[in-house]
């Protein structure tokens, strides 16, 4: 029975941080009219969520898939360090070359996420309101939305 | 397909500590979850069912009907229970989040005749929850 079932692993992180959406391959004007009131030349902030699934075997000895305090010191080096209290914009190379929208926020943080040896990095899902959020699972993944 | 959710908290204590290991080794795996006396959590458990509705009475299955499953084999098995001395499905095991949530996994699929149980997440804590559903199925898109 329990071959059949999959268990994972859901964590929560939380990071504050900066951005502007602004493409410098389009116009002023249509910078402005793209992005709206995020095209602010000085930028805005939000209360981001990061929500980390991973899954593999339930350890019999420890009960778990990942033992959490491996995970929150793995996602604290290869995000938040980084990622917290920063300007997405400025202090994060990938987006000196990318918009850093949530989605690009999310395949951004798969990717620094996809290397944790002791367990398969499902999905991430970020929030960037409390009104709108965005996941990713890989792009050789199908996601299947409920 | 519709999917169906009902949730329930329920509160109980655990500790985590493995016989088979040192009690360093257990300080160190678990940290101050292996406090001897134990600590205890409000778990919040959400349980999805799918299926299609009854065309005559438009539901997936009676929501009280579910309501009085989970209050019998969840509530009254876990709510204001110690989980490792109380629960006779978690003897043996570490009781976390993981191996809970697969218990009840295991618990409410037989259980569940109208419809289908679709997935099961249990949280510990709003930043801790364990997902457990069928191979094959997805816990996408579950915020």
């Amino acid at each position: 029975m329990s071959n059949a079932l999959k268990v994972e692993l859901g964590r929560r992180y939380r990071f504050s941080a900066s951005h502007r959406l602004h493409s410098p391959h389009l116009s002023a004007e249509e910078n402005c009219r793209v992005f709206g009131k995020c095209n602010n030349p000085f930028g805005h902030g939000h209360n981001y969520v990061l929500e980390v699934s991973m899954s593999g075997d339930v350890d019999p000895a420890t009960g778990m898939i990942a033992n959490l305090a491996d995970l929150d010191t793995f996602v604290e080096r290869q995000v938040l360090e980084e990622f917290d209290h920063k300007s997405l914009n400025e202090d994060v190379s990938a987006f000196r070359e990318k918009v850093p929208t949530t989605e690009n926020l999310c395949m951004e943080i798969f990717q620094r996420l996809k290397s944790f040896p002791k367990a398969k990095l499902e999905r991430i899902r970020v929030q960037e309101t409390a009104n709108n959020s965005f996941e990713y699972a890989g792009d050789n993944v199908e996601g299947k939305q409920r | 397909m519709i999917l169906l959710t009902r949730k329930i908290e329920f509160a109980a204590s655990h500790v985590y500590h493995n016989p088979n290991l040192s009690a360093e080794e257990n300080r160190r795996i678990f940290g101050k979850c292996n406090n001897p006396h134990g600590h205890g959590h409000n778990y919040t458990l959400e349980v999805t069912v799918e299926g299609q509705p009854d065309p005559v009475t438009g539901m997936v299955l009676d929501l009280k009907e579910l309501k009085e499953i989970l209050e019998r084999e969840i509530m009254q098995r876990m709510d204001h229970r110690h989980l490792n001395y109380e629960v006779a499905e978690l003897a043996g095991q570490i009781p976390t989040c993981e191996n809970i949530a697969r218990i009840i996994w295991q618990l409410l699929e037989p259980k569940i005749t109208q419809g289908r149980l679709h997935h099961v997440r249990l949280y510990e804590s709003p930043d801790l929850f364990a997902d457990c559903y069928r191979n094959g199925a997805s816990a996408a898109g579950k915020p």
